[in-house]
């Protein structure tokens, strides 16, 4: 439709529009990192750097732990990989998603905009994505990402602790907020994150298992139990991209052995 | 013992090559239903193996946590927004604990 022009300017608009919510959202959860971070003995301007330049939840948080408890750069980037796995297969399908006729350099700016959320707004676009358009989300979520956690850092040290403990569990709930309705509708993903969850408690409290620090253990259950769901029960079909696409769940289900 | 500010550069950089990799050398979709497969299951398992028993141990007390993980989980079943479940988890967890500190 569009011509080619330096800047695509219909998709650049397209993508802040749909930033705006996605920066909302980040900057309620990146709250409870800047506090976890300054709580656990990270400076302010720290906590901020990482929010700059990781841009994502799962991965941040275990990051922080692995560099509270002093854990090896080693664990850091292996955690990192694992829990960031989910990019490696977003990024490939956005590599088949991009405009051909926009410069290549452009895949080094929509790589680091990588996110669950970006990547869903980017997916349901219809047809080719112009790399504008999610550089206007990233105007977007990265601001709310950065700010969200330095308002988190700075009041975390002023908030009473009743209400630190309150927000400890924010990042959990938003775990469990993005697991639970597919795993409500699909029964491979139900089976997949309670055999998670019950190793990761085993882990907890089984003597000499204990010992493995919480970043290794995740990512020996993640390889362990994706591993073998993969093996289990494939997933024939694309999985849908994001959580709209309600409809294709009811076709997976008969897949499931 | 290391500088924080390592441990930053390989965070950032690791997550970074994790995006980018694909982006710069796939001409082609991954075909191998195994990887994809895999792939697929891997957010959900890592996130659920670092909710749980985490949540447990997250705040003061661990009959607060309890009232917070139900909280999300129920929320979370609803189908309610990341916002709502994550922020009626800590209203869950408040409540609890201005309750137990009665006794």
């Amino acid at each position: 439709m569009s011509t080619r022009r330096s800047v695509d300017q219909e998709a650049f608009k397209n993508g802040i529009r749909d930033g705006i919510p996605i920066g909302l959202g980040y900057f309620a959860v990146s709250f409870a990192f800047g506090m976890m971070a300054v709580s656990g003995g990270l400076h302010i301007h720290e906590a901020v750097l990482i929010s700059l330049t990781n841009l994502t939840s799962a991965g941040q948080f275990a990051g922080l732990e692995i560099i509270v408890a002093g854990g090896s750069l080693i664990e850091m980037a292996l955690t990192q990989l694992i829990i960031n796995l989910r990019y490696l297969l977003m990024s490939f399908s956005m590599s088949q998603k991009l405009r051909r006729d926009e410069p290549f350099a452009f895949r080094f700016i929509v790589a680091f905009g990588i996110t669950d959320e970006i990547f869903g707004v980017s997916a349901s676009q219809p047809g080719k994505v112009s790399a504008w358009y999610s550089i206007g989300a990233m105007l977007m979520a990265i601001p709310g990402w950065t700010l969200g956690t330095l308002a988190g850092a700075v009041s975390g040290s002023l908030l009473p602790p009743f209400v630190l403990s309150a927000l400890s569990v924010a990042i959990y709930g938003m775990f469990l907020a993005v697991i639970i309705p597919p795993a409500k509708h699909d029964r491979r993903v139900l089976a997949a994150v309670l055999s998670a969850m019950a190793l990761s408690a085993v882990f907890t409290v089984t003597p000499y298992l204990n010992k493995i620090s919480s970043g290794f253990s995740i990512i020996i259950i993640t390889v362990l139990v994706a591993g073998i769901a993969a093996a289990v029960a494939p997933v024939v079909e694309e999985p849908a991209g994001g959580k709209q696409e309600e409809e294709s769940t009811q076709e997976g289900e008969k897949n499931h052995a | 013992m290391h500088n924080v500010y390592l441990y930053i550069l390989v965070m950032a950089g690791t997550t970074y090559l994790i995006r980018l990799l694909p982006m710069l050398l796939a001409k082609k979709e991954i075909t191998s239903p195994y990887i994809k497969s895999f792939l697929f299951y891997v957010p959900y398992v890592c996130l659920a193996a670092m909710t749980f028993p985490a949540i447990l141990f997250s705040t003061d007390s661990m009959i607060s946590a309890i009232a917070g993980f139900i909280t999300a989980v129920l929320l979370s079943y609803l189908e309610k927004s990341l916002l709502t479940v994550a922020m009626s988890a800590c209203l869950a967890v408040f409540i609890t604990e201005r309750i137990l500190s009665f006794f």
